[in-house]
């Protein structure tokens, strides 16, 4: 079987209608202005602009419908991380969603009803999944006590002062657990928020020493261990997406000043030294898209088989390199202009670096590539 | 009407069939990786006969008219017939010129006497034809052609030079643009295009020896050489539009192509299995960190490259940089193909510098010689660079 065997690529018309809708939308409401006013708010995100993208039904668009999604799986989201991405919208919609398909995918015929429900009506939810920097590390010494108290803490928390919902990944007997806590569980002080290279997002250290846990509110058996796993795979998935919108925003912004700006009494754009870099980032963008595409094509509510986990991969990997490259010639390319804070470039640059260090680096996923294409 | 599924499943058993039967024994000499490198009387002579095969099997041509020598069915037989060749690993049919250029514009806009005279010689590889279009000074810059066609009673007098003409040495028939009026407008519209002979005083092709050693091309010198003046197709002026169009038929059965393979496809599960056996510092190749990080990246390129070709037909896809990954697509797969091939030479330790001809070469030079080859793709038909240019100004929107 050849390495390259699985090409599946679909897009039907509801995932053209949600990308329509979801591209205009961002692109009216999350207009660079609208960006940069909440680069030092808290939250980093407009709760009034939540509440439409709430009403739109995006929270819930990967949840089944009992629990007040649209049951069309989290293939669908994609379109709309993309579309964020571009408008470098930042919201727990990331978040929210993958702690949605987490929680989901490790519970099949159990009742956690309120809390998809609270995720499909807008509650932000988050995974505590982290305890260092390495992504291909799984200590886990976040742990509860006989009496169901949790001692430990998580970093890189994302979107944890939004949170209405914590997934604490945890252990249960010797293999890995979630634990389902809710935000005013929390004791006073918990959460330190970090300082993120990208200000458009917002991510946290949290305690959890101290909470007391719900019986019910424990998640442990085979299949969290399953969920787990696709979780690092769907969001890379998801930033991946997102990366994608990124990076296609971020070289349509160099193009643009490439068109306009003279030098030497020509415009800089028809100097082969800058037009031939931007067309390897087009190219580099171009198969992050077919990556990202492709993935979604295979993601289904079921455990990811073997090829979507190599489709997943090939889009992080493909992706995020896409947007360092897109990012750092942005900022070289606009000279002197580039250097500021002011040039819109380090908005770009600064969402590379968070989003190539979202669940795992290009090398990360290469090294696990190596093993699925060419150990067999 | 339309062949039914059973039809076509039922053809492709019987084509299957016929190419486990019929294909060649490995000739004991070095064939061509593609139809711009046939060198050898000896090649040719195999390559020739291989072709009148398959035509005489019926499946050349399925799509060109019966009267001509073709199957008249519908494009989809030979697109079966193409796949079962290339899951087969049968030599190429090189008549290429011919059977991708020449042929499928007489067959739209020739008359029924050209129909009549040149399409079956095509197919049966009787009659190989090349092309002169490209010229020494003006590289791919094909509107620029300054070759001169001179009516003089009954003739064209033609004067001038051409390059990288395939199989130029072995043709008797040339699809010609050149140059009719020197003083038009636009220069696009001084150019006309012609069905020329080769075989007349005057025209000489000299062999280019290439990088791999070997050789396939020609350079084409016309001095004051006489081709009669109804080798004109269509009319004087209209060269530009018909050479464009000439173009037009690479993309296969359904464009016109009277079908078979044209390249020996080489892919990285290719390389990967030549890897397999190799070590460094004593231990499998394959485990070496570097060379798996670097394998990877090449295995996503290839594999961006089909999915990039499914997503060019989905058209909610590609509304933000429109004809982005067509414009783009010889571009990323001649360098992809041409890093491949150089990544499988550099791995390959003391045995990466030898080459064709010695006896320890792997594969007997097979990588080596690809490698070399790779650069017909990323130089022929537009640089990349040029390539790059074409994509910045007309995808990107830069200045030119």
């Amino acid at each position: 079987m050849s390495v390259t065997a699985n090409t599946t690529l679909r897009f039907d018309e509801e995932q053209a209608m949600i990308m329509d809708v979801a591209r205009n939308f961002c692109r009216e409401k999350s207009p660079i202005s609208a960006v940069r006013a909440q680069l030092d708010s808290p939250l980093g995100y407009d709760e009034a602009l939540w509440r439409e993208i709430v009403q739109l039904g995006w929270t819930g668009i990967a949840l089944p419908e009992h629990v007040g999604g649209a049951g069309l799986g989290v293939s669908h989201a994609v379109a709309i991380a993309e579309a964020m991405g571009r408008a470098m919208l930042g919201t727990p919609f990331l978040s929210s969603t993958l702690a949605g398909q987490l929680v989901a995918r490790a519970t099949p015929g159990l009742r956690v009803d309120a809390f998809l429900a609270d995720v499909a009506a807008g509650v932000p939810a988050t995974v505590a999944l982290q305890e260092n920097p390495d992504w291909g590390s799984d200590a886990c010494d976040c742990l509860f006590d006989d009496r169901g108290v949790l001692h430990g803490s998580k970093c890189f928390v994302p979107d944890a002062l939004a949170a209405g919902w914590f997934v604490v990944v945890t252990r249960h007997r010797g293999a890995p657990a979630l634990a389902l806590v809710r935000a005013e569980q929390l004791p006073e002080g918990a959460i330190r928020p970090h300082t993120l290279v990208d200000e458009t997002r917002r991510a946290a250290t949290v305690d959890f020493t101290g909470v007391q846990l719900e019986p019910e509110a424990i998640i442990a058996g085979d299949q969290v261990t399953v969920a787990l796993c696709d979780h690092y795979l769907l969001g890379a998935l998801l930033v991946a997406a997102d990366a994608c919108g990124s990076a296609g925003a971020c070289l349509d912004t160099t193009v643009e000043y490439l068109k306009t700006r003279k030098q030497f009494g020509k415009l800089i754009g028809s100097y082969q030294a800058l037009k031939h870099p931007c067309v390897d980032i087009l190219t580099g963008l171009d198969a992050a898209r077919s990556f990202v595409y492709h993935a979604a094509s295979l993601v289904g509510d079921g455990s990811l088989d073997r090829d979507a986990e190599i489709a997943c991969r090939m889009a992080k990997a493909q992706a995020t390199d896409a947007l360092c490259q897109a990012g750092d010639r942005a900022v070289q390319f606009h000279g002197g202009m580039g250097f500021t804070y002011e040039c819109d470039a380090q908005l770009y640059i600064r969402r590379a670096q968070w989003s190539q260090q979202q669940f795992g680096d290009a090398l990360h996923h290469r090294k696990r590539l190596a093993v699925l294409l060419l150990d067999q | 009407m339309s062949a039914t599924d059973q039809e076509l499943k039922e053809f492709r058993g019987q084509v299957s069939a016929w190419l486990s039967d019929n294909k060649p024994a490995d000739p004991g000499f070095l064939l061509p990786q593609s139809f711009m490198e046939v060198g050898t009387e000896q090649q040719l002579d195999f390559l020739r006969e291989w072709q009148y095969q398959v035509w005489n099997a019926g499946y050349l041509g399925l799509a060109w008219p019966r009267e001509y020598g073709g199957g008249g069915v519908e494009p989809v037989y030979q697109n079966i017939v193409d796949q079962e060749m290339r899951r087969h690993g049968v030599p190429i049919c090189f008549n290429v010129i011919g059977l991708g250029w020449a042929g499928p514009l007489i067959n739209d806009i020739g008359t029924e006497e050209e129909k009549a005279r040149y399409l079956k010689g095509i197919l049966t590889g009787e009659d190989i034809w090349c092309q002169g279009f490209s010229e020494p000074d003006h590289g791919s810059d094909l509107g620029s052609a300054q070759t001169r066609a001179v009516r003089d009673g009954d003739d064209y007098v033609i004067n001038g030079t051409k390059i990288w003409t395939t199989l130029g040495n072995y043709a008797k028939y040339m699809i010609l643009l050149a140059r009719t009026n020197p003083d038009a407008g636009r220069k696009y519209d001084g150019l006309s295009f012609f069905l020329s002979p080769m075989h007349v005083p005057g025209i000489e092709a000299r062999p280019i020896r290439k990088l791999t050693g070997e050789y396939g091309f020609t350079e084409t010198f016309f001095t004051d050489a006489r081709i009669p003046a109804d080798c004109l197709m269509g009319e004087e002026g209209q060269g530009w539009k018909i050479a464009m169009q000439t173009l037009q038929y690479e993309r296969g059965a359904e464009a016109g192509a009277a079908g078979g393979l044209a390249f020996e496809r080489i892919v990285i599960d290719d390389m990967i299995a030549q890897l397999r056996d190799m070590t460094r510092d004593g231990e499998p190749l394959l485990s070496e960190p570097v060379v798996r990080d670097q394998l990877v990246r090449l295995i996503m390129e290839e594999k961006a490259i089909a999915l990039g070709d499914k997503r060019a037909a989905i058209a909610p896809l590609n509304t933000d940089y429109p004809f982005s990954l067509q414009l783009s697509n010889k571009l990323r797969f001649s360098e992809y193909a041409r890093r491949m091939r150089q990544t499988a030479v550099d791995l390959q330790g003391a045995a990466g510098s030898l080459y064709v001809g010695d006896e320890q070469a792997r594969q007997g030079g097979f990588w080596q010689r690809a490698y070399f080859n790779s650069f017909s793709a990323t130089i022929g038909g537009g640089t990349s660079q040029v390539q790059a240019n074409i994509i910045a100004e007309h995808v990107l929107g830069l200045p030119k």
